[in-house]
């Protein structure tokens, strides 16, 4: 089993299947009077909040309590955090602490990568800038997957600022790994750029050629460390042209053929940016409207992570209908987050 | 004065011949007492100069010192280094370029040669005393506002034009602030994975090309640092075929390293301008054999641990470069020791104008000049450095080549590997 | 778990035949003991109490009409050693409808041992519902109990060392049915 979930990426389709049947199992336990396992007696799991996220928070906490884990709420605020303290230092009074996990959400990407080289705990990715939110997109599957009855070959599109999203990152791995087809939509200011350049096939048989055999050679007489050089680690990456199938700057077009629509919260901060001209602009272009709904198909579902801009990319009547899952997002996340901490803490450490 | 024998020394990749250092310069006299150094498989460069040395002093002493900064390069085969402007206070008055260029020379190690701020406070908005820094110890003739670029199109005009007068030159760190706004590395395919935001390619290659138009239009001398993208390479070869004045540098770590490190999250990786793709790093060694790139400059950023042992947005940009350069020189260009000499020591001196630096050892010649064993194998261990500071990327990492002795002015700096002070 | 090892220690203790007799066996005392198995529930404990479970309540209602509800108990939550191991996959629990309050739960387990599987599954019982008693049917009874705990239906006792392991095959799960005894392997 793997020891931190810093990533979407650090599942392979067998674990993150393993996640979501034990979700399931979670889940149906949920629906009793008892709620509480004992599980996870004796271990600590120490949430750490640099970032306000009250439901993520919440989320996290009501799993670790369900299992009998002690919790230690660490936000920032008001705490050492706030004085300056290094998250290095935090990371020491952790360890000192006794955590057998660390649930982190911070502003920096790759602030989990980091935590997880100072602590010996397991390190559970809550969020991290503009990086990932790996259990967000094990919910999301979930949900998926118990609404639509399967992943592989599932259409999906997700929708709106993919650039700063964490949500989308963590999904586009996580759902191309179990085989769903993603398409990514949006302006094409909030879709990284080289998703575009990759989608040309010239371009590609360019950038391939330029990995000239001298550099590889070289790299390898000098014996960079393998772990100073993930190119090596045989992992997809999210966004190579293999995993993503499509990207498009055309929502209509699109909504015809899919089986999920998740719809990416935008900030209106964006528009300062010049991301967009206005927010009524995004919202006429990109946002889920009743008339944009109708083109799905009878089946499909509409998802959003939440906390919505209602009437932005969504509108209130997509998001109160019946083909919305997104009360119910919240209730699975408590299952597959119990499903992550049981898999991580659940074993030999 | 000791008087020295290189016995069985290849100079600049020559055969094995004698080389006699005696009062500072290269002889042919060999009587009296000589100390005999056994040189057979030693290569000989003139001394190495490095256009772009971060020394830290004054302001961040606890990172690096003038002192520490010369050992290390003296260690990796240096006889003088450009220290550049950005202290604090910001050298951009004769009075803060001399107390560095006094404190290169308490040090001995090496020459420490002072860069001035082109602009006050590295502010971008008014011209330093760039004529009062020319004429004052230091001798400055390069200037550079590094760290920072000169952004604003008619104040690089006006810097570039009125160096003129005294013979000097403008170092520009290239980097269009508006595309760089709040950028971690390199934009691609990897920050898209990893969420950092991008440092977009362009935001170097525009500001190259106008400053090569700028510099053709007024005809001045222009030099650009840590040049770290292909499409730059195309901006440099086509004002150069034109004739334009400009002049290059790469980093060692240019030469070798890929944004794929930054995986990792270690801020050890993290440096501006940001590693590039293998693309460019092939681009570069290209341009560095073909001569589109005149120079090796370090980049020589010593920063202290908790400004690396933090999260990758925190942390301050910038590696080690001193005591390893010539090794990844080694790794990338191979035995051409000639083309070594000349990236490394001869272009670089005559960039900086530096007197007695980068001339062949020929009989009569200032005895500035490295001791290379090509042969050695190290590992590069973070805590074994001259350096205050332990930010190399090359942690564990096994290079080859080794500074067996640096002589600057017939003075032994460093023998049998060691730093002698 | 039921790779044929050529081992020359392994003994058969109960052959396919043997086994359905055993479990003839079991259902009649069933029958026998809860006054024609009313208000009775069977709940296998997985992998192979459920085939077991399900087994003796169709041969329960083979002779004498009865339908007896059969369910599964998943104890991996519930277990003591989780640390000890690497981290083990969920097993199913459904009960059956109408539940398990006011009424009799027959635990079913294939191999009754140290005890500790039944200990989980009566806590694990402890939160689903408040059965008005617990009774326990094992096929195998091998001995070395760690816990005051008893089988109220056993199959077979076989006196085992410790180093000695029982395999319990089911044509469900395993492709045919027997119970074997390998051994002195340290296993």
């Amino acid at each position: 089993m793997i020891k931190h979930l810093r990533s979407a990426a650090d599942l392979d389709a067998a674990t993150a299947t393993l996640i979501l049947d034990t979700a399931a199992e979670m889940a149906a336990l949920a629906g009793r009077e008892v709620k509480k396992l004992p599980t996870l007696r004796g271990r600590t799991v120490v949430n750490l909040f640099y970032e306000d996220s009250t439901r993520t928070r919440i989320s996290f906490e009501a799993a670790a309590k369900r299992l009998s884990a002690d919790v230690i709420n660490f936000s920032a605020k008001g705490s050492s955090v706030s004085k300056g303290e290094s998250l290095k230092d935090t990371a020491l009074t952790l360890q000192a602490m006794g955590a057998d996990a660390v649930v982190i959400r911070h502003s920096a990407s790759g602030a989990p990568h980091r935590l997880a080289s100072w602590v010996d705990g397991s390190v559970i990715n809550a969020g991290d800038g503009t990086h990932e939110h790996p259990t967000q997109a094990l919910l999301d599957a979930y949900t998926m997957r118990s609404r639509l009855g399967r992943l592989d070959g599932l259409k999906v599109a997700i929708v709106g600022d993919v650039l700063h999203s964490r949500v989308a990152r963590s999904n586009v791995l996580l759902l191309t790994t179990l085989g769903a087809e993603i398409t990514l939509v949006g302006p094409p200011t909030l879709i990284p750029v080289d998703i575009a350049a990759a989608l040309s096939p010239t371009e590609l048989a360019g950038s391939a050629s330029l990995r000239g055999d001298r550099l590889v050679t070289g790299e390898k007489a000098l014996g960079l460390p393998a772990s100073a050089n993930p190119a090596d680690d045989g992992k997809p990456s999210a966004f190579s042209p293999a995993a993503i199938t499509k990207v498009s700057y055309d929502l209509d077009s699109v909504l015809p053929v899919m089986d999920v629509v998740m719809m990416l919260r935008v900030q209106t901060e964006r528009m300062q940016d010049s991301y967009f001209p206005s927010a009524r602009e995004y919202s006429r272009r990109y946002g889920l409207d009743v008339a944009r709904m109708r083109k799905l198909p009878e089946h499909a579902i509409v998802m959003h992570p939440g906390p919505m801009n209602r009437g932005m990319e969504i509108a209130p009547e997509v998001a109160d209908s019946s083909r919305s899952t997104i009360v119910e997002q919240v209730a699975n996340g408590v299952s597959a987050r119990m499903a992550v901490l049981y898999l991580l803490l659940g074993g030999k450490a | 004065m000791t008087a020295y024998l290189l016995k069985g020394v290849s100079v600049v990749g020559g055969s094995p011949t004698d080389l006699i250092i005696r009062d500072g310069v290269i002889s042919s006299d060999r009587s009296g007492a000589l100390e005999e150094i056994d040189a057979a498989g030693l290569v000989a460069l003139p001394g190495l100069v490095d256009l772009h040395t971060h020394l830290r002093e004054p302001g961040r002493e606890d990172a690096e010192t003038v002192e520490t900064g010369s050992r290390a390069a003296a260690l990796g085969g240096y006889t003088a280094v450009c220290a550049m402007a950005n202290t604090s206070p910001v050298a951009d008055t004769a009075g803060v370029v001399e107390q560095v260029w006094r404190l290169g020379r308490e040090a001995g190690l090496v020459d420490v040669q002072p860069i001035g701020a082109v602009t006050v406070g590295l502010a971008g908005k008014q011209l330093a005393e760039l004529g009062a820094m020319a004429t004052s110890a230091a001798n400055v003739r390069i200037f550079s506002d590094d760290g920072f670029c000169v952004a604003d199109p008619r104040l690089m005009r006006r810097a570039l034009e009125y160096v003129k007068a005294f013979d000097g030159i403008i170092a520009q760190h290239a980097e269009e602030p508006r595309l760089t706004e709040g950028a971690q590395m390199h934009e691609g395919e990897v920050s898209t994975r990893l969420g950092l935001t991008g440092w977009p390619a362009v935001a170097e290659e525009a500001i190259i090309a106008r400053d090569v138009l700028l510099a053709e239009h007024v005809g001045s001398r222009l030099h650009v640092c840590h040049v770290s993208t292909a499409g730059s390479v195309e901006v440099l070869r086509q004002a150069k075929a034109r004739g334009v004045l400009v002049t290059a540098e790469v980093t060692p770590h240019h030469l070798l390293l890929t944004d794929e490190l930054a995986a990792s999250y270690d801020p050890v990786f993290k440096v501006n301008p940001p590693l590039r793709t293998a693309g460019d790093v092939a681009a570069l060694r290209e341009a560095l054999v073909e001569g589109v790139i005149d120079v090796v400059a370090t980049d020589h950023a010593p920063h202290a641990v908790e400004d690396k042992e933090c999260e990758w947005a925190y942390a301050r940009p910038g590696m080690l470069g001193l005591e390893t350069a010539l090794s990844i020189v080694l790794s990338v260009l191979g035995d051409r020791w000639d083309l070594i000499a000349d990236r490394m020591s001869r272009t670089p001196a005559r960039i900086a104008r530096l007197a007695g630096h980068g001339t062949d050892l020929a009989v009569g010649s200032p005895a500035n000049l490295t001791l290379v064993d090509p042969s050695a194998r190290r590992v590069v261990d973070p805590a074994e450095l001259a350096s205050r500071s332990r930010n190399t990327p090359y942690s564990g990492t096994t290079l080859p080549g080794r500074i067996v002795a640096t002589f600057l002015r017939g003075e032994p700096t460093v023998l049998d590997g060691k730093a002698v002070k | 778990m039921a790779s044929p090892r050529a081992d020359t220690s392994t003994k058969i203790i109960l052959t396919g035949s043997d086994l359905h007799r055993v479990v003839d066996r079991i259902a009649h005392q069933i029958l026998e003991k809860t006054s024609g198995a009313t208000g009775t529930v069977l709940l296998g404990i997985p992998t192979r109490g459920v085939p077991l479970a399900q087994r003796l309540a169709a041969r329960i209602h083979a002779f004498e009409g009865i339908d007896v509800p059969v369910g599964a108990l998943d104890i991996t939550l519930y277990r003591d050693d989780l640390r000890l191991h690497a981290t083990r996959a969920l097993g199913k629990t459904e009960l059956p409808g109408g539940g398990i309050d006011g009424r009799r739960v027959i635990l079913v387990d294939d191999v009754l041992f140290s005890g500790r599987t039944v200990r989980a599954a009566l806590d694990a019982l402890n939160d689903v519902g408040r059965p008005s008693s617990v009774q326990l049917a094992v096929l195998v009874d091998r001995g070395h109990r760690e816990l005051p705990i008893r089988a109220d239906y056993v199959g077979k006792n076989i006196p085992t060392a410790l180093t000695e392991s029982v395999r319990v095959s089911l044509t469900e799960t395993d492709g045919s049915d027997e119970v074997k005894l390998t051994g002195g392997d340290d296993k």
